[in-house]
This record gives C-alpha cells, structure tokens and sequence, in this order.
C-alpha cells in the first residue's frame, strides 16, 4: 500500500486549520467560510485516506495502465460535497435573517444564557415580592 | 372494573360537556358514578374477590390486574359515597358552573377507585400519580389568578410526585426481589432479603408523604387555598388516605420484618402529636382542620402499619369514621364561609344560632372525631385503645394515642368554639338566616351516618372484618358500641377530660395567642429545598453554559486535542506501528498536485485574512475550484464535475446574500489572548488532522473493500462505479442524504419567508417585458440587465437543461448522476434568473419548488419501494426490457428512476434557494412569496 501524498496531507491540515479559524469567528458569514472551507478539507481527507491517486472507477474506460482509484471514498465524499451545499444555504439563510432581525451578521451571546447569569439579582427581587402578605391567614402558626 | 375506571374517565369528559350550563344537574349527575362504584363495592363485600386483568406487554410481564378484596371494598365505599355526597354538595356550592372542576373531581374518583383496585404495584403506580396530577389542577385551578393558589398546588405536586418516584423505587426493589409485581401475590409469598426491605422502607417514605405525616405535611395546609368540596374529598377522605391505604395494603407483607412498624409508628405518633398542637393555634378554621387531618393520618398510619388483627380492624374502621365526620366538618366550614364571607374565626360570632341545623350537624362530626359515644369515632378509638393495651412497649404507644385523642377533643372543642360558639350579631343581618339546604344537607348526610354506624356498626365490622381477619387468628374482638367497662372506656374518658383542660388552657383564645418559640416549620423546610434546587440548577448553568458560540467551539476543540490527540502523541511517542511503512511517504503523486495545492492553500489563508465579505467569497471559490483540480488528478471525475458546479452555486448564493451585507466585515473585537488561543487551538488541530491522516493511512492493515464494489458494479451492469454505489449498492444511504437536503432546504425557506405577509399582489408585477430574449424579464437582482447575458442565457439554458439530462441518464456507465445533474440544471435556472430577476425565474421554472423538493423525494422513496413489488427487499433495484420498434431493446432500472428523484431533489434545492435567497430578497419588497405557498 502506498501511503498519501505529504503536499495533499498538508492542504488537508491548512483547510482545517483555516477553516476552524474562521470557525471561531464572530461574523457568520466567517462562520459559513469557515464551514466550507472545513467541508472541503474533509473531503479532500476522505478521499485522500483511501489511497494514492489512480485512473478514474469507469469501468473499461482508459486506464493508461494505472490502478483503478478506491470508489467508495469518493461515493462518500460526493453526497458529502452535496449536503455541505444545503448546510451552507441553510447557514447563509441563518445570516441572513441574522441580519434581518439584528442588523448585522454576528452571532451574539445567547441572551437566554446570558439573563441566566443575571438570573441570581433577579431572583432576589421576586424573592421579596413574594415576602409581601399575599392574602389573610398566611402566617404559619408555629409549634408549641 | 377496567370498564368502571374507564366510565369514569369517559364521565370526566362527558357530564361537563353535556350538562356545563346547569350547574345543578352536572353537578348531581357527576355524583352518580361514585355513587354507583360504592354500592356495586357493597353489594360484592362478603364474597370471595373479584379480578380482572387485562395482558397489556406480556413480554415485559406487564398486566392490567385489578381485584375487590375486603380493603379495597372499605376505600370504595369512602371514595364512591364520600365522593358522591362532596359532588352534590358541590352544585350547590359554586356559584357558577365550574366545568373543569367538576370534571376533574370525577378523573379524580376514577383514579382513586383504579389506586384501590389495582392488583399490580406498576398500575399502583400509575393511579396514584394520576391522583396527584388531578389533586394539582384542583388546587390551582379554581384561582390560578391568586400566587398563593399557584405556589399551594405546586407545593401538593413537587412532594408527592418527588415522594411519589421514590416509592416507585420502592416498588422496583420490591417487585424485583420478589420475582412479581402482582400485589396478592407479593402478599401470598413476601419477599425477604435486604433489597426488599429498603424497597419497604422507600415505598413508606412515598406514603408519608401522600399521607401528609410530618415531616412531609407542608403542602396539606397549604392547599387549603382549594375550593371547599375539593379540600373535603382530596384532602379529608380520599386522597391522603392513598398513602395509609397502601400502608394497609402491604402492613400483612411488611409489618413482621425490619423497619417497618418502627418507622409507621414513629411517623404515626409524631404526626398524631405535632398535628394536634399545631391546629390547636390555628384561627382560619380549614387550616384547623387540616392539621387536625395531619394528626388523624397520623393515628391511621400507626393503626393500619402494625399489622395486627386488632389494630386493622381499629384502622379500617377509623378511615370509615374519619371520612364520615372531617368531611362534614370541611363541607361545614364551606357553608359558613358561604353565608359569612369568612372562615376566620376570629371573626365569626354567633354563626351556630343563625344556622342551627348546621351547627347540630358539626357538633355531632366533632363528636364522631373526639370519641363521644354512640359515634363511629368512639366504636374505632375503643378498638384503638384496646390494640395496644398489652403492656411493654405497646404502653408507651397507648400513652401517646391518649395523648393524641385528648389534643383531638381540645381542638375539637375550638373548631366548635370558633365556628359555631359567640352570640348572634343581631345587628349584622337581623337574626336568623334560612339554612342553604342543598349546602346543609349533605353535611348532616355524612354526620347522621357517623352517628347510625357509631349506634348499630355491625355493617362496619361485616365491611372491615374480612381484612382484619386475614391478619391473625380471630381473638374475639369486635366493633361494637360497648364493650363493658375496662381499660378502654377509662382511657376514653381520661381523655376527654384531658382534653377539655387543654382547651380551657390554651385553646379557648381568638387569635391564638402569639407564640413564643417556634419549631422549624415544614413550609419553611419545603421553600429552602426548592429554592436550593433552584439555587443549584443557576449555579451550574451560570458555568457551563455561558452562551457564547467561539467558547462552546473551542472547547469542543479543545476536547479533540485533548483525547485522541493525546492519545496520538502519546503513541508516536512509544513508536507504536507507523514507522515501518515512513518509507513509502512520497512528496507527490503529480506534479501538478503541487500547484492546485499552492492554489487552494493559498486561497484558505487569504481567506483567513480577508477584511471584505465579497473577496473572502471568491478566495472561497478559488479553494473550491482547487480542490476540484486535486479530485480530478487523483482520479475522482464525478467528485470534480460536482463540486465544480457546487462552487459556482454556492458563489452566486453567496453573492446573493451578501448583497442585503455590509461590505466590509465588523471589526474584530477579540483581544490579544483570545486571538492568540484561537489561532493555537486552530493549528494544533490542522496538525492533529495531518498526524491522524497519515497515521491512518499508514496503519492501514487490511485489503481497502472499494475494489469489490466494482466487482458488484459490474454485476448489476453499470460501469461508474462511484454512481452504481450511490443508486444501487449504498442506496439507502443516499435517500438518507437527500432527505437531508429536502429538511435543508425545508429549513431556508423558513428563515427567509418567516415575517410578516407579503403585500397583496401588484408589487410584483415589475415591469412589462423590454427585451425580445426573455419571456419575462424583470429587474435583475445584480446589476443593470445585459444584453449579452440575456441572449446567453436564452440560447445556453435548454442545452444546458438537456446536457444534465444526459448527466443523469449516462450516469450509470459514464462520468454523472443524478446529484451533478441537478446542480447543472439548476445551473440553467441561475443563467436565467441572472439577467432576468425574478419575474423571468417564476416564468421558467417547472414547477414550485417545493413540489420538486417533495416529488423528488417521493420518487425516491417509490423507487425504492418498488422493490418490494417484485418480492425483493426495498431499494432491490428491478432492470426492465422494452423492446420498441425502430430503437430496439431498451434497458431501463429503477435505481435509474431513483437517480431521478435525486435529480428532481437537487433542482428543487436550488430553485428553492433562487427564489428564497435570490428572488425573496430583492428589493424592495424584500418578503415577496410568489413561489410558495
């Protein structure tokens, strides 16, 4: 067997690394980049992981002697190129209502968290609206 | 008895519907069923059991078992005739039709009466939570308005459900170690060992709590925010006699053994004691009563756990009793309420001269509850007191049920004290009232059968009997009114006495006079448990989930070095495997792999720094189109053709959508740390990536299984290898797949179309057409329209349609298929919608696109199931022959029709995102809907 070619390895790993870079940005459409950039990267991995390059899986096709490459890879890595594209529509459609609802294109904290952590102040305050007398007869008689 | 319990849920739904506007007639309507559930319990009584059992899971042993024994007869006839009274008394009571409770108290007597019945601690289980769920609603719902209302039904249901999966632990352990779940046969044979009694142990904690024995009473005061009838049925005779009813239940299995009694008995008398001090100080006069219920629990829950003979028959009869007089006493309470406007009795003067039939109907419960003869109360408490009365240990439990029955007289002589004592407030409404009789009425029912039992209770004993008997050889001990005089009658009447002196010494005050020293209350024991489960949830929410988006990614990063990457490093390290094989690494297979390799990393890394959204868009692109070069070199032609299309597709929805964006990103406004953290975690994991790749594929041991897929290619007669796998071999794995771009594009047209309604139609007519290449031409979505690109896109766009149709149908031995043909047909679709905008796209697409979505789907899915029609499994792709003249044989397979619906699929997704993406987001009117519906 004969391992993958170091240049293709090392396009792999800029892919990824770019890719998850961008990632962890706050623009969404950084975001969508970067998500493409990691679909292609692990494209490029599947189909780099079933070996070296060889003629095309055409079956009587012209050969020019070489091995016949691994066709089950890049089954794979074709419905992968597909659903990456409908991700990305989705994702973009996400930007785009981002943009819509926000004005801009960043993804913000999630403000459900974020009042969570603002939760404790809060809990206080209902805390004492809940010491008022609510209603006659709601003083607990104590044990003698 | 399925059919009784399924008659009252259909009765829940049926009486309140039909009768909801009389409330009168619903209400007495309601009463009939339990009326009915009591008298079918008597007239079976006396006879051997009933059973019924319906095989719900046999594999799981689970059944519906149901059984009428002695016991469940006595809760039946509580339940139904308690139940029946409190119904009528109940359409008398509320003002206007209360249809949803009304309803409910009936679900309420029908789970009741599954809990009593069910011969099975799963079934048990069920009735019993079916209990709480009503008992919550029927807290809340008559003043869900009020918090205090909201926060007592609440409480009702936190404890008893929280009490409730414990004794459902119990149950496990019990049934477990028994081999049964059936209850008459864990009681034929009790399980021993160790995990059958921590079962018991946890199955008495879930009926504590039921039971309202202290500690665990908090939420039976408080849920004296209920309406009147509720609080008389739930929380007097039906529902807190769940959790002593079970104790009852299994006391014959249990009692013998470990902790049992030591645990009935010291929650008994506890209760039995707290209880009755703590009414003592009460003025709301329901609260009075409910910790008067506390401290009568208490004294059922010592009798009915002892598990002797004596003790049953004294329990059985005492639930009876208990039923029969504090629910006149609640449904009293209720009356006053009515006619005064308070149950405070602070407050009320001279009630007992207004409402004298009340008045005689309330002293004779309270003469039931403190033990005066001929009532039922007295008959139970002699054979109480007579339970214990052997000496030795038993003595000091006698002393504390005295000590209890004489706290029962002094608050019993409050309860009447405040309710019905002072005299009339002549000037308040001028004397006496006339009685609300349908409120009176039912009061005096349930007194007056308190007194005839207590006088003649030889249909008491006959009811109870039956159980007490099974619990131990008959010592000639019965219920009857006189028993001569002994030690019982002495006790009897030490406490009475006692208690008058109790309630000359502290009781006789409204308001009860401020305390001194207060012990920790259960209510306040109950609000620090929730508000530390609450404290705690915040507390790990605060940390783990601060809702930053980068932070959850790094550290899902971060976990990727830190597992299998360490693990790599560590195994590099020791040598293990790859060095062998180092030698075959090679820098290239083609030198031209060395290029698009510069390109497409190039590309990533200006894309990284780009400050602009459009040219990040096209370095993008130009990643794209390298790694398409890489595919074709290493010999992937339908990857390439894919992912070419795919690129320019994604462009043109990128360019889109980012004509509604600013053109420059926002500034970054990481810090230095940050960006520093980020750009580490996002190298070590390149580098994680490449070491894992070339390890992998360096490790490989095993002959790869690609090459045999050709093999079976070339069996079914196809020669693209990579398309026969995904139409034919790995079929399903693709319909999976599609399935996801149909959610997907599902998904985009939610988010763009989500928003207000589109104008009514007219905005979007556009203008009329101009140009002779375009069927319809409207205002193109880019720029000023082109005359060179409308004449390419008239004149390109059927031969590229057709072209993809050859993609599809060569698919199958040539470079193609049904994914690379949608994209290029929908390519055809992009090259009109460019020059034309959106008018000219809605004139040239087929269909909608959902209907192409959808269809294609379908289509797949038919495809696949077509199959089946010829006997073989689904996705078994079937190969026609049609012999037509002139062409010759035509060989047609569904895998080819399956590919169509790949097809469909695709085109539908990228129409879908030109007229959502594209054709929606045209200005002005931005959320336009002519494509969908």
């Amino acid at each position: 067997m004969s391992g993958p070619a170091l240049v293709l390895v090392a396009v792999v790993a800029v892919l990824f690394a770019a890719g998850f870079e961008l990632l962890m940005q706050r623009s969404l459409i950084r975001v969508v980049v970067g998500f493409m950039l990691l679909g292609h990267g692990a494209n490029l991995l599947l189909l780099i992981a079933g070996g070296a390059a060889g003629a095309p899986p055409l079956l009587g096709g012209p050969h020019r002697g070489r091995r016949m490459a691994d066709p089950l890879p890049q089954a794979m890595a074709l419905t992968a190129i597909v659903i990456t594209f409908g991700v990305t529509a989705f994702l973009l459609a996400l930007a785009y209502r981002s943009q819509l609802l926000l004005g801009e294109d960043e993804v913000q904290d999630d403000i459900e968290d974020r009042r969570v952590r603002a939760e404790r102040r809060r809990r206080d305050e209902l805390r004492a609206e809940d010491a008022d007398p609510v209603e006659e007869g709601e003083a607990e008689g104590g044990g003698g | 008895m399925l059919t009784l319990v399924l008659a009252h849920a259909v009765a829940a739904v049926a009486v309140p519907w039909a009768l909801g506007r009389h409330r009168r007639a619903m209400g007495c309507a309601a009463a009939v069923l339990p009326a009915a559930t009591a008298a079918w319990a008597v007239s079976r009584a006396g006879g051997g059991d009933v059973t019924s059992s319906l095989e719900w899971a046999p594999d799981l042993g689970l059944a519906v078992d149901f059984r009428l024994d002695a016991l469940a007869v006595v809760m039946l006839v509580l339940v139904g005739g308690v139940g029946a009274v409190v119904l009528c008394y109940s359409a008398w009571y509320f003002e206007r039709p209360e249809r949803l409770l009304t309803g409910t108290l009936i679900a309420f007597a029908g789970a009741m009466t599954g809990l009593v019945l069910a011969d099975n601690l799963l079934v048990l289980y069920v009735f019993w939570e079916l209990t709480t769920v009503s008992s919550f609603i029927l807290i809340g719902a008559a003043r869900p308005d009020r918090a205090a209302d909201r926060r007592a039904a609440v409480e009702a249901l936190l404890t008893t459900t929280a009490f409730g999966l414990v004794m459902l632990a119990g149950f496990v352990l019990v049934g477990q170690s028994a081999g049964t779940y059936r209850i008459s046969a864990l009681l034929a044979d009790p399980p021993g060992g160790g995990a059958a009694r921590a079962g018991a142990v946890l199955v008495l904690l879930g009926a504590f709590a039921k039971s309202a024995q202290v500690p665990l009473h908090g939420w039976l005061p408080a849920a004296m925010v209920a309406p009147t009838p509720v609080s008389a049925y739930l929380h007097a005779a039906a529902m807190v006699k769940a959790g002593v009813y079970l104790v009852a239940r299994l006391a014959p299995a249990f009692a013998g053994d470990g902790v049992w009694r030591p645990m009935t008995v010291a929650a008994g008398l506890v209760s039995l004691l707290v209880g009755g001090v703590i009414a003592l100080r009460q003025d709301d006069l329901k609260r009075l009563l409910a910790y008067g219920t506390v401290s009568q629990l208490g004294l059922l829950m010592l009798l009915l756990g002892d598990g002797t003979r004596t003790a049953a028959l004294a329990g059985a009869a005492l639930l009876l009793a208990h039923g029969l007089f504090k629910a006149p006493l609640f449904l009293a309470v209720g009356v006053v309420e009515h006619e005064t406007g308070t149950r405070r009795a602070d407050r009320l003067s001279g009630t007992g001269r207004r409402l004298p039939v009340l008045a005689a109907a309330g002293t004779a419960a309270v003469a039931s509850m403190v033990g005066l003869p001929p009532f039922l109360g007295f008959v139970a408490k002699e054979a109480a007191v007579k339970a214990f009365a052997h000496g030795g240990l038993d003595a000091a439990v006698l002393a504390g049920v005295v000590a209890g029955s004489a706290l029962t007289v002094a608050y019993g002589l409050r309860f009447l004290h405040g309710a019905f004592g002072g005299a009339a407030d002549e000037a308040a409404d001028g004397g006496r009232a006339s009685e609300p009789w349908g409120l009176v009425v039912p009061v005096a029912v349930l007194a007056a059968a308190g007194f005839a039992l207590g006088a003649y209770p030889a249909p008491v004993q006959s009811l109870v009997g039956p159980y007490a008997a099974a619990l131990g050889p008959d010592t000639g001990f019965d219920l009857t009114l006189w028993h001569g005089f002994g030690l019982p009658i002495a006790l009897s009447l030490v406490a009475l006495a006692a208690g008058a002196a109790v309630y000359g010494a502290v009781g006789r005050t409204f308001p009860a006079r401020a305390v001194r020293w207060r012990v920790p209350d259960a209510q306040r024991a109950y609000d620090g448990a929730v508000e530390s489960v609450l404290a705690g949830a915040h507390a790990v929410t605060r940390r783990v989930q601060i809702g930053s988006l980068p932070v959850y990614l790094g550290v899902i990063g971060g976990m990727v070095l830190l597992l299998p990457g360490t693990a790599l490093v560590m195994a590099l390290a020791r040598g293990d495997g790859t060095a062998a094989s180092a030698g075959e690494l090679r820098g290239w297979d083609e030198p031209a792999q060395l290029v698009l390799s510069l390109v497409v990393a190039g590309c990533a890394l200006a894309a990284l720094r780009s400050r602009r959204r459009l040219s990040s868009a096209l370095l993008l692109a130009g990643v794209g189109y390298g790694t398409g070069g890489l595919f074709v070199v290493q010999g992937a032609p339908d990857l390439a053709l894919t992912l070419l299309v795919v690129e320019t597709l994604s462009l043109i929805m990128l360019v889109l959508v980012l004509r509604r964006l600013p053109d420059r990103f926002p500034p970054r406004r990481r810090g230095v740390p940050g960006r520093i953290a980020t750009a580490a975690t996002s190298l070590a994991l390149g580098g994680f990536v490449a070491a894992f790749l070339l390890v992998a594929a360096l490790s490989r041991t095993t002959s790869p299984v690609g090459p045999r897929y050709a093999r079976l290619a070339a069996e079914e007669g196809g020669k693209n290898v990579v398309n026969v796998i995904l139409d034919d071999l790995r079929a399903l794995d693709t319909l999976g797949e599609i399935a996801v771009l149909a959610v997907a594009a599902i998904g985009v047209v939610g988010l763009v179309m989500a928003g207000p309604p589109p104008p009514p139609d007219g905005a979007a007519a556009g203008s009329p057409a101009k140009e002779r290449w375009l069927a319809a031409p409207g205002r193109p979505p880019l720029a000023g329209s082109s005359v060179v690109l409308e004449a390419t896109a008239r004149l390109l766009g059927p031969t590229i349609l057709l072209f993809s149709i050859y993609l599809l149908v060569a698919g199958h031995g040539r470079p193609g298929g049904g994914f690379v043909g949608g994209l290029v047909a929908g390519m055809a679709f992009v090259l009109r919608y460019l020059p034309g905008g959106r008018r000219e796209l809605a004139t040239a697409l087929p269909g909608r696109p959902s209907v192409l979505v959808g269809g294609g789907l379908a289509l797949a899915v038919a495809a696949g199931a077509s199959g089946w029609a010829s006997g073989g499994a689904f996705l078994h792709p079937e190969t026609l022959r049609v012999s037509a003249p002139w062409i010759g044989d035509v060989k047609a397979s569904t895998s080819l029709l399956f590919d169509l619906g790949v097809y469909l699929l695709v085109l539908g997704l990228v129409a879908t995102i030109l007229t959502t993406l594209g054709a929606a987001l045209e200005e002005p009117d931005a959320a336009g809907t002519e494509e969908w519906p």
